[in-house]
Order: C-alpha cells, then structure tokens, then sequence
C-alpha cells in the first residue's frame, strides 16, 4: 500500500507545517521542507522559504491594500465553484486545508499556484513538497489572473 | 543535423566493404540510413504534418504525423466507438441516426480539407460514407465529428464530398443508379427506365461550417465513381467519372467493361445554382436525417428533413456535359492552376488529360458527339490535351506538386509514375508494395501543393510485416519527392483501409486546436456545475444522475435507492479546466460502453440494472496518482422493495 505510507508521512508532516505556519514567525531560517531528497540545481528555484518564496507564473508582485468586500465577495463565489472539490478551509481534504494560507504563503504564491499548477508542482520547492504528501495534483482551473486575485481577497478576509 | 558525422563515416565505411560482398546490400543499407534519418522526429518533437487517413471499412478516420508516420488519434465518424463512448452516449447516439434508423457503422472513404481560395484552411475536414449515403464533416478544433447530412435518392455514395474552391458546396454522387426519388419498389429488369445516377451539391455555411442539401442533378443511370471540383480558371465546374455506360444491372465485372469509352461528366455547379434560385427545379420528399452536434450542448440533435429539389438537365441546359474517356476510368483529378482535368483509365493503357480551356471552346462551338438522355457529348479529340502513354497498368488517381509534375498510383502494376504536365512524358517510377489505390500529396489537391511526399495508400501488403493471422494490416508508404528520383522513406500500418488520405502543414491547425470546454459556456439540460449541486432525481421509473467528476472523484459517489426496473441516466459533468484531463467512467453490467468526458463537458451513460445488488462504478481513464481510489457504489434494490433515494460524497468517514 505505497500511497497509504504516503500519506501517513504526508498527514505527519502536513500537521507540521502548520503548526509551524501557525507560529506566523519565520526568523529568517528556511524551513526544512524537505523530508525526501530533492535535487537543486540550474534554473530549479530554490527558495524553500515560503514567506519569501513567490512561486513561478505570471504573478510577479501583488500589493496589498485593505481588504475589499467586492473583490472578496467575486473571490468566494469562484472558490466555491472552482476549489471545494478538492479544498475545505479548515479540513484536509483531496488538497490541504486553506485556512492561514495568506499568513503562510505570499500573495505571489497562492496566485501562481492557482494560475500555473502543473510547472509549480514540478519545480517550486514548497509545491512539489506538496504533491509529495497529497499525491493529488492541484487542478488548473484556467482562471484568470483577476479571479485568482479575488480569490486570494476572499482568503484574506478569512484570515484577517 | 539529425545524424552526426562520426555515424555517418562509420556508416559509410561499413557500407563499402559490404558493397565488396553485394552491390545491392550496400545500397539498402545506405539508404536505409538516409530513410531513418529523413523520418526521423525526435522525441518531444513535432511533425510537419497532420494527415488524415481514412479508415475505409472501419468508417472512421484516423489522424498520422508526417514524416514520423506515429498515429495521434482514431476520430470515430461513422461507426461507433466505444473506446470513447461515441454513438453508445446518449448525446452521441443521434448522430449516427438516419432514414433507415440508427445506423452503427459505416464505410469512409475520402477524408477532404476545407478550403479557402483554392488553398488547405484548417478548419474541417469532410468525409463521405458509402454504404448509407451521407456526408460528415469534422471540426478540426476539437477533432470530434460535428456534423453529418444522409443524402437521400442515392445509392453508394463514392463520388464524394470533395469541395468547391471555397468550400461553398460539396458534392454527392452514386455509384449504383437507384429508382430516383427513392424508397420506390420497381422490377431490378427496369434497370434503363426506372433507375438514375443523381449528383448533389450541398452548401456549406461559411462560418459555421453547417451543411445543407441544395440541389439534386438527374444524371443517367450509370455508376458516378469519383470525383474532383475545379479551382482557378475550372473554379465553377466540378467533374466525375463514370463507368457502366452500358446500363447493365447484373454481372457488371463484365457487362460494364463492354464499351472501349466511358465518360467524364462536367457539372457547372454555378449554372445549376443558378436554376435553383430560378426555381427550375422539381420538388421530392423522401426522408433524410441531419444531425448536428451542438457544442454548448454537448448534444447532437437529429432532425429528420423531407423535401429536395431536383434538376433535369434536359430542362436546364448548360449544366452538365460529358467527355468521353476510355474504359471504365476511375480518378479524376484537377492540376493547381485547375487548367488540366486528368482521368484514371482503370482498365486503359494511358492517363487521358483533358484541357478545360478547350472544353470551354468546345462546348460555345457545339464541338457534340452526339447526346445521351439530353446531356451533350464533347468530341474527345475537341477537349484532351494529351495522353500520358504507357504510364503503367491500372492507372486510378493523380495528385500534383508544385514543380509541374503529376503522381498517378497504378493499382495492377504498383506503383508510383510520375509525369509532367505538358510534354505528358513519364519521368520516374516507384514500386509500391502493394495495390496501391490513393495516392496522397501534402494540399495536393489545392493550389499550392506541398510536394515534399507523396504517401501511396496500400492495399495488400502481405511478407511486408510480422503476419497477424488470414488478415495482414493496410499500409502508407512515405516517398520523398524534393529529388528528381522518388526515395521510399518509410512504410507504416495504418488503422483500417487507408482508403484516401489528405494532408495539410501542421500549422494550419495545431494553433486552433481545442483544450478544454469552459464550464460557464457549458449549456447541456443535465450539466452540474459545481459539487454541491450534485443531486439524485427520480421521475417515475427514469433517474437521473446529475454527477461531477475531479481528480480524483465522483460526487456523489454513494448512491442508493435504485430499483430493478428503473432506466438510470448518469449525467456526468468533468469540472476539470485543465488540458488533457478526461475521465473515465464505467459502471458494472452496462450494456453499451464506457464513457470519456473532456474537461468541462457533460455525457450522458444510459444503465438499466437487471438485479437487485450494489454496483461499483470507477473511472477508466488514468487521470492522477489517486486514479484508482476514483470509484463509488450505487446500490439497486428490488422492485418492491422501499430503500429510499438517497446520494452523498465523504459521508460518515
């Protein structure tokens, strides 16, 4: 039974994330995301840190002001036509659970995720960590970046 | 550089000492070498060409890489195919729907590129079906067939549906003379009273593609074989062959092969419109399905349609003329600049190639040879060009590159034989192995042929592969043709009879290509969209199943509260977004087939259990490493029994 040993590994280390996450304080060392050996080299991104690490996509920056209802509120009804498939907020699921997202990743991150899953899961650190421990590949929606924006407001104002 | 120069000097040394042994081991293997290397795509790499080959008998159409010969996809067309549920869904059944009722198989025979001036275009691709007469029409976007008309008043529909300069019309064509209007029970003795030939030209909407039947030609009843429409200077006509001149309604081997000429048949298709819009034309009613898929739908509708015109071209002169050609002829094929018309003399000893400039000349100075049943006869010393003489044995079809040169396939002897346009001199031949029948230039049939290939489409090819039992695979074979000599590059099997075969630069089309259907635009009666719409509905004895699909699961995936009896409809919605993920879905004891959903589309599986017991279902398409936790039960009760309908997704765990 591989993908059970998997998961079990993965649900272990998946918790320690988390509490990790939680902490919300990364005093600038890189958080050991390896558990498997994982091979870094040329252009592979080696950022492991994921409150610095943006991810790869099209999102480059995002700026953050304070928290609009009307992005937040497009946000959550595309989340819960395009993600609760496979995500709850504060449950694992087919995918991790999204609460804190926004304390524990940066903005950069969650949106390039949500655009650019298939080239993020085979060459960002903190992603391919991530399909390690839950084997389900994130799907693309093919959402614009507008959406997964609003989607990252919607997560935000859960956060806050 | 596909091969290094270390390769090929140790290459050539090899060769030369075993050219000491044997002049002609050193030559395979030279060429050998050059072959791989020329066919040679690299992995991760693409072809340069799309080509569409038809299955013949299998009646679908299958899609190949050129130089590489590697098969991409089986687009199911007229027969069913339940690898990817087509004609067993129920959004798919009606397409294969006719006159005749649902009608699982079909023979394909000529695969044909839309065109825009003159020139390959990339959206469609045409296909006509023999046996029950009908044209399809696929959507080079989503390679899936879209669209197919049943030509009524027909009977073996062979000449067909090669299109106009713009693909404003198609044409139809029989090879067997019918009682013309159909469905009429008559005395087989009745043969020269009662049965006719019938040309038909249906139009094709610019921007949708969709077809219609225009206008029926009555023609006399001989068989109508093949068929190519003009383009530049010829733009206006369309030409046939026919053979059974004689009328013979039995033992045609023979009886059709008494007269020492057939004919050619020139249509104006133009004029013949013309008289449409004029109204000189009669009406019929006999019945004739079309089926059109549409794509917001996911469903193809069949309609079934009852009036035709037909025109009699005694009564509408100018429309057709015939030109003698010898023997029972086959092919006909038109050069780029469309001057040239160029018959396939089956049984005859020459290519006859007719110039249209002269045919015009002929037909304003009544250059007649007589009339059959009120079409004129053309001198065929007015309208030939010239002959390609002792081309070889069986001459069938010609197709053209872009230096001035013609390819004729010869099925008895072989073989390729290349001539040129205006000295009509052979120039070069190549063996075929064997029974060639089509031949195939990239847009050799348009303006601007590409001619690097030409691909012979065999028939027989038996000590040319591993033997598989009584029957052996039907093969392409690749030729290079940029060099003065033809070079047999590469010989690959193919998927059913490569009946005829047309192929377009892959640019044309791989940019337009499909990769999802967007859910928003998803307006099938049964989509899902979202997982906590998901449902189980009962009307009477019918359920339906409103189901969703990710990776990697069903929702819902327990279902409970069906009864033996009841006819179940699973419904199911892919909300994938992502290229190239479908799923799969099969469901024990259904009767029909499995289903493949593409990201974003909604299809439909009819089950009708037959005992009482719990019933796994799964996906059948590998979708993600969790692929096989993606199953779910559904639990069916007897009939009398009072489990009560109830469906859930992660319940109780």
């Amino acid at each position: 039974m591989k993908s059970k040993a998997h998961l079990v590994v993965g649900g272990v280390f998946g918790l320690a994330v988390y509490l990790f996450s939680s902490c919300g304080e990364n005093a600038g060392t890189p958080a050991p995301v390896n558990t498997t050996e994982t091979t870094v080299s040329g252009e592979t991104p080696t950022n492991t840190d994921p409150m610095s690490n943006k991810g790869i996509g099209p999102v480059k920056t995002v700026s953050l002001g304070d928290i609009s209802t009307e992005m937040s509120e497009k946000g959550k009804a595309l989340y819960e036509n395009k993600c609760t498939a496979c995500h709850k907020w504060d449950a694992k699921h087919v995918g991790p659970p999204l609460q804190g997202v926004t304390k524990r990743r940066t903005p950069e991150w969650v949106m390039n995720m949500i655009l650019n899953p298939v080239e993020m899961t085979e060459k960002d650190p903190v992603a391919k960590e991530l399909l390690a421990q839950y084997m389900a590949p994130m799907a693309n929606q093919s959402l614009t970046e507008e959406e997964a924006r609003n989607i990252l407001e919607y997560f935000r104002s859960l956060d806050k | 550089m596909r091969s290094t120069g270390k390769i090929a000097l140790i290459f050539a040394f090899a060769s030369v000492l075993i050219g000491a042994c044997g002049e002609k081991e050193t030559n395979l293997a030279a060429g050998a070498g050059n072959a791989a290397d020329a066919v040679y795509v690299a992995p991760g790499k693409y072809d340069d060409f799309y080509m569409f080959a038809s299955g013949g008998f299998s009646g679908q159409v299958s899609v190949y890489g050129l130089p590489s010969g590697r098969l991409f996809r089986v687009i199911p067309v007229f027969s069913q195919d339940a690898e990817k549920g087509y004609g067993y869904s129920e959004e798919t059944k009606p397409m294969l729907m006719t006159s005749h009722g649902f009608v699982p198989w079909g023979d394909a025979h000529h695969p044909v590129l839309s065109k825009t001036g003159g020139n390959a275009d990339g959206r469609w691709l045409f296909i006509n079906e023999n046996n029950t007469p009908r044209i399809a029409r696929i959507d080079l976007k989503t390679f899936k067939t879209a669209e197919i008309i049943e030509i009524p008043n027909s009977g073996g529909n062979h000449p067909s549906p090669y299109c106009t300069e713009n693909t404003e019309y198609l044409v139809a064509g029989g090879r067997f003379s019918v009682p013309v209007p159909d469905n009429r029970d008559v005395p087989i003795s009745t043969y020269k009273e009662n049965f006719n030939g019938l040309i038909s030209l249906i139009k094709v909407d610019d921007k949708t593609g969709n077809m219609s039947l225009a206008v029926q030609i009555l023609a006399p009843p001989f068989d109508y074989d093949k068929n190519r429409a003009g383009k530049g200077v010829s733009k206006d006509w369309t030409f046939f062959t026919c053979y059974n001149s004689e009328q013979a309604n039995t033992m045609l081997e023979a009886n059709a092969s008494q007269n020492d000429k057939d004919f050619i048949l020139a249509v104006n298709w133009k004029k013949a419109i013309e008289y449409l819009e004029a109204g000189k034309v009669k009406d019929m009613n006999t019945p004739y399905c079309h089926n059109v898929l549409q794509e917001d739908k996911h469903l193809v509708v069949s309609e079934l349609l009852k009036n035709q015109k037909l025109l009699d071209p005694k009564e509408c002169p100018g429309v057709v003329y015939f030109m003698p050609c010898p023997k029972s002829p086959h092919g006909v094929d038109v050069s780029p600049t469309g001057e040239f018309i160029c018959a396939g003399g089956k049984l005859a000893a020459m290519i006859p190639v007719y110039s249209f400039e002269k045919m015009i000349k002929a037909i304003d100075s009544k250059a007649f040879d007589g009339e059959v049943n009120g079409i004129p006869v053309l001198k065929y010393d007015a309208v030939i060009a010239g002959e390609v003489q002792k081309p070889g044995l069986g001459p069938l079809h010609t197709e053209f590159d872009d230096q001035g040169y013609g390819y004729t396939s010869m099925f008895l002897s072989s073989e390729i034989v290349k001539w040129k346009l205006g000295t009509w001199e052979v120039v070069d031949r190549i063996p075929t192995y064997y029974s060639i029948g089509h031949l195939c230039i990239p847009e050799g049939d348009s303006k601007n042929p590409k001619g690097k290939y030409v691909i012979a489409l065999n028939k027989i090819t038996k000590d040319r592969y591993l033997p598989t039992g009584p029957e052996l695979t039907q093969s392409a074979q690749l030729i290079d043709i940029s060099g003065e000599k033809m070079k047999l590059l590469l010989d690959f099997p193919t998927v059913g009879e490569p009946h005829y075969a047309q192929a377009c630069a892959a640019d044309l089309i791989m940019k337009n290509s499909t990769k999802i259907y967007k859910l928003e635009e998803n307006h099938h009666e049964y989509v899902t969209k979202t997982e906590k719409e998901s449902k189980v509905v009962r009307k009477g004895n019918e359920v339906h199943i409103y189901m969703t699909c990710i990776r990697s699961h069903f929702s819902p995936d327990n279902i409970e509260g069906i009864k033996v009896g009841d006819v179940v409809y699973w419904h199911i919605t892919n909300l994938e977004q992502d290229w190239d993920i479908p799923h799969g879905f099969a469901v024990k004891g259904a009767g029909n087939s499995e289903l493949l959903i593409m990201p974003g589309e909604t299809s439909t599986l009819r089950w009708e259990p037959k005992t009482p017991g719990v019933y796994p279902f799964y996906c059948t398409d590998f979708c993600s490493a969790l692929h096989q936790e993606m199953q779910g039960y559904i639990r069916v009760s007897d009939q009398s029994a009072n489990t009560p309908l109830k469906w859930s997704l992660n319940e109780g765990q």
